[in-house]
């Protein structure tokens, strides 16, 4: 990495932390600019809870797949809610899975710890990323509208968890069927294995249903019963819980 | 073990012999290259951490300054021996081994007074040599917690002018080398008086962002912390100043 790349990764943590203070993303003017590469890197930052299947995606300023502070679009509760992606490639902010929209770089869900990457060629100027994160509701990793620099170096941003506000957070786990967006609560997996059963319901209702910071999860210490199905040991985090970088080739 | 059962808990050794070895040796080097006319510039920095933690002693600091090359542990990486010790025990003396025998690294020391406590401070000094690319690192276990550290990694400081600080607050880590199970017996801090480093990893063994303590008065009831040993976020300030 180079000396400015260092710069960006300050950068992008003050902006990000703006981003949060005012709940609107920050648009920059668009920029002609010619196809560039970006690899693009995200580190699951947490202890013990998976990532569903990402979405990449690079698109002008205009473009907001979701904006923190504001409802979530229907696409986006499909993908807070059970993971799912193709609604929000059926979107025209998306589109198809292409050059620069790429839909599971890991194949599957990203364990704790793990990385994937992706390689976007794109003329656009803002880059999205978006996934569940498990177990949870409707909580979700967002990397927003994020303008991505031109000139070629590293820039890394630390991407906090986002509660959807479109679904209660129980904390009980679905023991049968797929997961649907209309579901009223439960929890489509813990690829952990590591959840437990028979929980009452910590919650039975969002007070915010807007996208705002996700409060956490509470867990317990009972695996067949209590509040909920989540390990207080296992499934808390703490922001952030991804990492990505993206190194640009003009 | 170690730094909450002995007396001695200073570091191995003294701040003044790391700044006397290492600005001999670089203003040797400067001065065989002869890349330019004129010897290199010392800067001195000051480094101050801030405990911010209600209840967490931080252990005596690991403060590394460095190139790019040297990387006190990398997020999603598996820690190093030297970075397991101090997160397991508190004690920085492996983790300053292990950066001087990396050959980007400029220099090496451990704060001197022990383990801080809540509200307190702690500030270490080094020289070296001045470059634009110098990067500073910084290391210290949350006592009260199996392997949770907290501190700065690759922070650019070699574009500050004399005079200049800046400061940033530190996230809490999970060295994933020793399972969190809050027990008093695997922990060396005051709450809990247990073991220190165990070369057994028993966890993920990926460096990550820590979820945090749950405690007994959380319902985690085989934990020997309590609602107090608990962070959000944040666990220090670290301030550096250019002092020359």
């Amino acid at each position: 990495m180079n000396a400015q790349s260092r710069l960006a990764i300050h950068k992008g943590l003050r902006k990000h932390s703006l981003a949060l203070a005012t709940g609107l993303s920050i648009a920059f003017g668009a920029s002609m600019a010619q196809a560039a590469t970006w690899d693009v890197t995200v580190t699951n930052l947490t202890h013990g809870n998976h990532f569903t299947p990402l979405l990449l995606t690079a698109h002008d300023s205009s473009t907001h797949l979701f904006q923190v502070g504001m409802p979530a679009p229907l696409p986006i509760e499909h993908m807070a809610e059970c993971g799912h992606l193709d609604p929000l490639l059926a979107t025209a902010e998306v589109g198809a899975a292409d050059a620069d929209t790429i839909a599971d770089p890991a194949g599957g869900v990203l364990a704790p710890g793990a990385s994937t990457s992706a390689m976007l060629t794109t003329s656009a100027t803002h880059l999205s990323v978006v996934a569940m994160v498990l177990p949870t509701n409707d909580g979700f990793l967002g990397l927003e509208a994020q303008e991505i620099p031109t000139t070629a170096g590293t820039y890394t941003y630390y991407i906090n968890a986002y509660d959807a506000g479109t679904e209660a957070n129980d904390e009980v786990l679905m023991t049968s069927g797929a997961c649907s967006y209309t579901d009223s609560g439960m929890m489509p997996g813990a690829p952990g294995g590591d959840a437990g059963s028979n929980g009452t319901g910590v919650s039975s209702a969002d007070t915010n249903t807007n996208i705002h910071v996700h409060r956490g999860v509470l867990g317990d210490q009972d695996p067949t019963g209590g509040n909920s199905d989540l390990d207080s040991t296992i499934h808390r985090w703490q922001n952030p819980v991804a990492k990505i970088t993206v190194t640009v080739t003009p | 073990m170690g730094l909450f059962n002995r007396q001695s808990a200073h570091p191995r050794r003294s701040i003044l012999t790391v700044v006397l070895i290492s600005t001999g040796l670089l203003a040797l080097s400067a001065c065989k290259h002869d890349e330019d006319d004129a010897m290199a510039t010392q800067a001195m920095y000051q480094v101050t951490v801030y405990n911010l933690t209600n209840g967490q002693p931080l252990t005596p600091l690991g403060v590394v300054i460095h190139g790019a090359a040297y990387s006190p542990w990398q997020l999603g990486s598996t820690a190093s021996v030297g970075l397991e010790t101090l997160a397991e025990s508190g004690d920085p003396t492996a983790f300053l081994a292990e950066a001087d025998a990396n050959t980007a690294v400029m220099a090496s020391t451990s704060s001197s007074n022990g383990p801080f406590g809540p509200g307190a401070s702690e500030s270490v000094t080094l020289s070296v040599d001045h470059s634009s690319l110098l990067q500073l690192s910084v290391a210290s276990m949350l006592a009260n917690t199996n392997d949770a550290f907290t501190g700065v990694s690759h922070w650019e400081i070699g574009r500050l002018a004399v005079g200049e600080s800046v400061s940033t607050m530190s996230h809490v880590f999970d060295a994933g080398t020793e399972a969190n199970t809050e027990s008093s017996a695997t922990m060396p801090g005051p709450a809990a008086g247990g073991e220190g480093f165990n070369a057994t990893r028993d966890d993920l063994d990926k460096v990550t962002i820590h979820r945090g303590v749950v405690t007994a008065d959380d319902g985690l009831t085989s934990s020997a912390l309590d609602e107090s040993h608990r962070w959000l976020g944040y666990a220090a300030k670290v301030v550096v100043t250019r002092m020359q």
